[in-house]
């Protein structure tokens, strides 16, 4: 193909090897392709379950059975929760941007295992795939929550079983790609780049791999602890034959509390890329960011017990666990200074990837300061299985981790795709996602204090009000959702060619043509100096 | 590339490896015969953790290999075990 | 710009070396939740503990010990051989590991038909009455040998597969990554059946 600067070059989009077509995609080893495969994947099980969100909401518009009864409204509360935890957020960010970017990033050409990688792809999808059955197959839908906390899931009549294998078997996928990231990251950073050298984004993605593969364990052996419970009565977690339920909370929740910073570190490492190109300055505090990662990662790893708070754990524990939750804020508090402090006498441009990031920044911090109220013992009762816990997680995971993903495409997709979307459009889209999603959300931390129950189908006349706020929320915010699907879906078709560094960005990307050819680098770049260098000229680099 | 590894085990070191290994096993054994109470549990764990060691570092290369893996090795075991004692946090309070 | 669709040709060790590690380390996750449950019940009923490991057969739990621990040590002579370049060696002690691994399963098999043969396995009428750590202490037995188990047999997989590649020469002095990696896999293997060891056959 031609880029935008005449050159004649054989982009990644277009390579044909061994293989041709489709076929050439689906057997594609490349480390942008893989990427761009989990992508698709992804963005239509997001929208999937979207939809599915769209019916809960429209059910809570009014108190009563609306549009479906309870047994399918708990059914959507699962696979919804299943979905975007297990296929969206958990593997987003790091398995679509970083598969992409982290080796263009430290000046690789590939990961370090790239047939492991497509591996680790197709255990994705199987996983997928079989969540999707799962709603189809045997006695029924699972309707224990994403969570599947026993008894329930181990009573429950549904398919249980199916969902937990599911469950597996993406965890699998992401302790490989875990691994995969992490031998990266140590033998393949391009000569010069020390660890100290590296950007921003691959250390966020080196945190998030170490979670990876130091907690998903824990869920797998428990998903097949729940399976053995059902099939063969092990005890382990039922009472009648000595067992202990909270003890099933404990293993959950020792993998499923880090796994939020599996979501959030590599949305955090996104939109410190953000910042400083669009401020035209280099990052603030690069080496807190850098260190406040790993940080994070490490006591995220104690705090699981905030969950439990009401379950009859002992006080001694939910002293330590509320006191360790308090600390975990310090390091992304430390963060958000440094973005800010970034963007501070800077030359601001406010495009599309800087308003979600700076979205993100407001949103986040939402959630982040609904956290503390939860991870406070008194305040927690009142708020512990109520709206409020719903509302902070969207606030964090979708307000956060969501924003940082849209920040993420409209940053790099010039870079992936080679053409340019529409800038006022999107903008548009953005305005009227960030309404709707602050008029959905706001009202349940409201009526969630005041005692509205989440996966709850009914409830009082006195959060009618709120529902219905939250109810035409939802509906903006989807609405706005698609107007962003559209203007990128047909930026794809009709879009203007776009350069190699639209935002005059300085890290590796931005020195190789949109779209990359396929090993990335004609020449391996040597590194001089640590990265977000904007020099006294208008030089890159 | 050649793949020569420099540092390459003998035989010898790795019987008298297992010799070790077999003797701190009879030594479980027999330990598990006195009754010590709660330092059987104890003492018995403590020599399991030897084995591993001993493993570990000999069997598994660990001795050769760069700082940051070893440091990796010993970081996993003690996350494993604050693991443990924090989840005990809950159990010895109640 | 070539044609063709590779990745460089540099083939890492280290890098092949270092993702093996990291794999063991969810491994032996993966059986820590296992152990964590087990500390757990352990310090709930210990008198029950006590009495449902008393059943275990000691002797072939040992056996199993000292099998696992002799096969740790072919395995990992073997690859000494290979770097002295003694092909030959190198698959006799392959093979001595694989058998050792086979006696293993083999006293597993004995075991758990024993086992089964008494009506003692999870769901079953004898052990839901039985007092309820003894339950508890069954669960994790066979929970934790039968992972275990399982992993003894992809072991001896990648071991067959490492067997037939040095017949073949395609392991050799200069290419034995598979060969040392399947052996990091074996002690995993033995790792955790040191721990398992006392904690299920040495309790009374």
């Amino acid at each position: 193909m031609t880029n935008q600067e005449g050159d004649h070059y054989i982009s990644y989009l277009d390579q044909q090897g061994k293989y041709r077509g489709l076929l050439s995609w689906l057997l594609s080893t490349d480390h942008k392709r893989i990427g761009l495969m989990y992508f698709y994947v992804i963005a239509t099980f997001f929208f999937i379950a979207v939809s599915l969100g769209l019916l809960m909401r429209t059910e809570l518009i009014a108190p009563g059975e609306t549009i479906m009864s309870p047994q399918t409204y708990n059914g959507l509360f699962t696979v919804h929760g299943i979905i975007m935890i297990f296929i969206i957020v958990i593997p987003g960010l790091s398995v679509v941007f970083g598969n992409f970017f982290l080796p263009i990033l430290i000046g690789a050409k590939d990961v370090a295992f790239p047939r492991l990688n497509l591996f680790s792809f197709y255990l994705f999808l199987l996983g997928a795939i079989m969540a999707v059955l799962s709603q189809f197959l045997g006695d029924g839908p699972p309707d224990t929550g994403w969570s599947f906390y026993v008894p329930y899931s181990v009573e429950s009549s549904t398919n249980v079983i199916f969902a937990l294998t599911a469950a597996f078997i993406l965890g699998f996928s992401s302790i490989l790609t875990g691994i995969n990231f992490i031998v990266t990251i140590h033998r393949m950073r391009a000569p010069g780049m020390t660890f100290m050298r590296m950007p921003l984004f691959p250390w966020s993605i080196y945190a998030t791999a170490w979670i990876q593969v130091l907690a998903t364990p824990i869920i797998g052996i428990t998903l097949l602890m729940v399976i053995a419970e059902r099939l063969f009565g092990i005890g382990f977690f039922d009472p009648a034959l000595g067992g202990d339920p909270i003890l099933f909370q404990h293993l959950f929740w020792i993998y499923s509390h880090p796994a939020v910073y599996i979501m959030i570190l590599p949305a955090m490492g996104v939109v410190t890329e953000i910042f400083p190109t669009f401020s035209q300055k280099p990052v603030f505090g690069y080496t807190a960011i850098a260190i406040s990662s790993l940080t994070i990662a490490f006591i995220g790893y104690f705090v699981w017990g905030h969950h439990m708070f009401t379950s009859g754990t002992s006080y001694f524990s939910r002293l330590f666990f509320s006191l360790l939750t308090f600390l975990v804020a310090v390091p992304s508090a430390i963060k958000v200074f440094n973005w800010v402090a970034t963007m501070y006498g800077g030359s601001i441009d406010l495009k599309p990837p800087l308003l979600y990031a700076v979205g993100f920044i407001f949103l986040f911090m939402i959630g982040g300061l609904t956290g503390l109220i939860q991870g406070a013992l008194a305040t927690n009762i009142q708020v512990h299985d109520t709206a409020f816990v719903v509302a902070h997680f969207h606030y964090i995971i979708f307000g956060g981790m969501g924003f940082a993903a849209f920040a993420g495409i409209h940053y790099w997709y010039p870079k992936m795709f080679g053409k340019m979307y529409n800038i006022r459009f999107a903008n548009i889209a953005w305005v009227v996602i960030f309404t709707g999603f602050n008029l959905f959300y706001f009202p349940q931390l409201v009526i969630g204090m005041q005692g509205m129950p989440r996966r709850y189908f009914d409830y009082l006349p006195q959060f009618k009000t709120g529902q219905v706020i939250s109810t035409i929320g939802s509906y903006i915010l989807v609405t706005g959702l698609l107007m962003m699907l559209i203007n990128l879906l047909a930026t794809r078709k009709k879009g203007k060619t776009a350069p190699a560094n639209p935002w005059k960005g300085v890290t590796l990307e931005w020195q190789i043509p949109s779209p990359p050819p396929l090993e990335n680098f004609d020449v391996i770049p040597e590194i001089k100096r640590r990265p977000y260098f904007f020099g006294e000229s208008k030089n890159d680099k | 590339m050649k793949n020569h590894d420099t540092h390459s085990t003998g035989y010898l070191t790795y019987a008298i490896v297992l010799i070790v290994l077999l003797f701190l096993t009879t030594l479980s054994v027999f330990i598990t015969g006195i009754h010590l109470g709660a330092f059987t549990v104890a003492l018995a764990l403590l020599i399991a953790s030897v084995k591993v060691a001993t493993v570990l570092t000999y069997f598994m290369h660990l001795r050769s290999e760069n700082l940051f893996l070893k440091l990796a090795v010993a970081g996993v075991f003690v996350l494993f075990a604050l693991v443990i004692i924090i989840t005990f946090f809950d159990y010895l309070f109640r | 710009m070539s044609d063709h669709a590779v990745h460089s040709e540099h083939y890492d060790r280290e890098a092949g070396k270092l993702g093996m590690w990291i794999f063991l380390f969810t491994e032996l996750f993966l059986f820590g939740g296992l152990f964590l449950v087990y500390a757990v019940f352990r310090a709930t009923y210990s008198a029950d503990f006590h009495e449902a490991a008393s059943e275990l057969n000691t002797f072939i739990g040992t056996l199993n010990t000292v099998f696992l621990l002799t096969s740790s040590m072919t395995v990992a002579m073997s690859i000494t051989a290979i770097q002295k370049n003694n092909r030959i060696l190198a698959f006799m002690l392959i093979l001595i590991t694989l058998l050792l691994a086979g006696l293993f399963m083999v006293d597993k098999y004995i075991e758990w038909s024993h086992e089964f043969a008494y009506k003692v396995y999870p769901g079953s009428e004898v052990l839901k009455n039985m007092p309820r750590g003894e339950l508890l202490f069954f669960g994790l037995y066979f929970m934790m040998t039968g992972l275990h188990a399982l992993h003894v047999f992809i072991g001896m997989i990648l071991l067959t597969i490492n067997l037939v590649k040095v017949k073949k020469g395609i392991i050799h002095r200069d290419n034995y990554l598979l060969l040392e990696n399947s052996g990091l896999y074996w002690h995993l293997v033995d790792l955790i059946w040191i721990f398992l060891f006392p904690l299920l056959y040495l309790v009374s």
